[in-house]
């Protein structure tokens, strides 16, 4: 793929689905302490298309969680913008729920009242809100845990927690920064294919922010290849291995073809 | 799956917590018997000090003819209207700190010079203001109190994790709700931290108050008896105002383990 058409040229998708977001020549840039202004996200233009599981990969502090605090709306672009659903955003967007790094719980509330939060916030019945609490425990596999503190769950249960909390409000847009990047091998592969099965059953349009090659090829229809320092976009890779993948696929010739090509494209930053 | 999950710490008695137990124990009576020893051996005169058996039996005939009874109230009396009078006011005025930035700007410039200002040298005023009664004490007791307690509800409500912040945004939750579901619980164990040093200031304030004027309560009990050279009588009421302040510590201790159970030790 000719990479500097990448920045414009959005490959064909295998369907045609409408976009739910579009970001449009968006660029963030900061002050530094030393009073400097730092450009983290230059010019990214991306179309992300309903139901789509797309992932945002580049290596450490490309400014790739900037971009998606931007799709979220946290995070006002210094540059561009970005439309959802068709509308200009600005400010939290509502429909959309969020996982961050760490599973980010309250320790003073139970699981299941973890998962109730966003539901007591929108203002949902206490009914409406257990039964939900309750589909969410059993999708995200934590039937019998339901009553236990955070502190008393592994780190792989908490970021469970944190999925069921951010799928609680059926929201059409699921956005993950780095979600399994504090979790051990074992428990990060594990945790892929659960999302893998969590997305394809909650049918939201997923944002995955990762810095890990296999992981944004296993989980992605789409991976965006971001460069570093200001982050660009260098590559855009369709993924076009039939879904349900289990992890034996990981050592399939297509799927090292396609970890072959994001490296490739990771490689890029290197040399700049 | 149940693999998972963390093991659940078991308190267990062990053997090095029992050696503890018997360690303070020993210690305990060590110095005791010292005590007892030394002043027979030395012949000191009962009215410099006297030994632990006496100020046992006066502790004891205190007790019995119900004289420490009502003193003991008076004092309890001050040291939790002043320390629930502080905890009110200190809630108040810290959350308005903590969160509305002109009220921080405009109020905490007095509250550091508050600090600054030693508020027992008060108290003789507050005489003048407020008489002699329970109330000044209680007003003594609530001022001491109420830095320690302040500082730790601001300090609390202030120390919140942006990700949890940044996740309430997400929710786009209203003030209210941020307060009522973040910023509150988030505050417990900064508070109860002030709390802790606010109830044995409480128990300082109201002793000096009742030291500088007035008879009743435990404080006004140890001038009096101080003046009549009663050794032992000052040492029984001393004796009382101690359990008071440990009581009232382990009450609020107790209370943390109940509100800020999420938390271990």
């Amino acid at each position: 793929m000719n990479t500097s058409a990448a920045v414009q040229a959005i490959p064909a998708l295998p369907v045609q689905r409408p976009r739910i977001i579009e970001v449009q020549s968006v660029g963030q840039t900061y002050r530094a302490a030393d009073g400097l202004a730092v450009k983290a996200v230059d010019s990214v233009s991306l179309d992300i298309v309903e139901g789509e599981f797309l992932s945002i990969l580049g290596p450490s502090g490309c400014g790739k969680s900037t971009l998606l605090m931007m799709i979220s709306g946290l995070l006002t672009p210094t540059q561009g913008h970005i439309r959802f659903k068709g509308q200009d955003v600005s400010g939290p967007v509502g429909d959309f729920g969020i996982v961050f790094q760490d599973a980010v719980l309250f320790p003073w509330r139970t699981v299941r009242a973890n998962i109730e939060l966003p539901g007591e916030i929108t203002g949902l019945s206490r009914s409406e809100r257990r039964d939900r609490a309750q589909a969410m425990i059993e999708l995200v596999k934590l039937t019998g845990f339901e009553n236990k503190y955070p502190k008393e769950l592994s780190g792989g249960m908490q970021q469970r927690v944190a999925i069921a909390r951010a799928l609680t409000l059926r929201p059409s847009l699921l956005l993950m920064d780095e979600p399994f990047g504090a979790l051990d091998a074992m428990t990060r592969e594990q945790m892929n294919v659960e999302i893998q099965r969590i997305s394809l059953e909650s049918k939201a349009t997923v944002v995955f922010v990762t810095h890990s090659i296999a992981e944004a090829a296993f989980l992605s229809d789409r991976v965006v290849v971001m460069t570093g320092r200001p982050s660009r976009i260098q590559d855009i890779v369709t993924i076009d291995i039939p879904r349900p993948r289990s992890l034996a696929m990981i050592t399939s010739d297509a799927f090292g073809a396609y970890v072959g090509q994001l490296r490739q494209g990771l490689n890029v930053n290197e040399e700049l | 799956m149940s693999s998972e999950a963390r093991p659940q710490e078991q308190p267990t008695f062990t053997r090095s917590g029992l050696l503890l137990h018997v360690g303070h124990f020993v210690v305990f009576a060590a110095l005791i018997l010292l005590w007892e020893v030394s002043i027979t051996y030395f012949n000191v005169p009962s009215f410099i000090l006297p030994t632990p058996i006496n100020l046992a039996a006066r502790a004891w005939e205190d007790l019995a003819s119900g004289l420490v009874i009502h003193h003991f109230t008076v004092t309890l009396t001050e040291v939790v209207s002043g320390f629930a009078g502080a905890f009110v006011v200190a809630m108040l005025l810290g959350s308005a700190i903590a969160l509305v930035p002109f009220v921080e700007r405009i109020v905490y410039p007095y509250v550091l010079i508050l600090q600054t200002i030693p508020k027992v040298a008060l108290a003789p005023l507050f005489l003048i203001w407020f008489g002699y009664g329970v109330q000044t004490k209680a007003i003594t007791a609530g001022l001491v109190a109420f830095l320690p307690i302040l500082v730790t509800v601001v300090a609390g409500l202030k120390a919140v994790d942006p990700r949890r912040e940044l996740l309430m945004r997400s929710l786009r939750a209203n003030s209210l709700n941020k307060f009522m579901k973040l910023r509150l619980p988030n505050m417990l164990p900064h508070l109860f931290a002030g709390l802790e040093t606010g109830i044995i200031f409480a128990v300082l304030g109201a002793v000096l108050g009742e030291f500088i004027g007035g008879s009743q309560g435990l404080g006004a009990l140890i001038i009096a008896r101080q003046a009549a050279i009663d050794v032992a009588g000052v040492f029984s009421a001393i004796f009382y105002l101690s359990m008071m302040g440990l009581g009232l510590s382990a009450l609020i201790r107790f209370a943390k383990t109940r509100f800020v159970f999420w938390q271990s030790n």
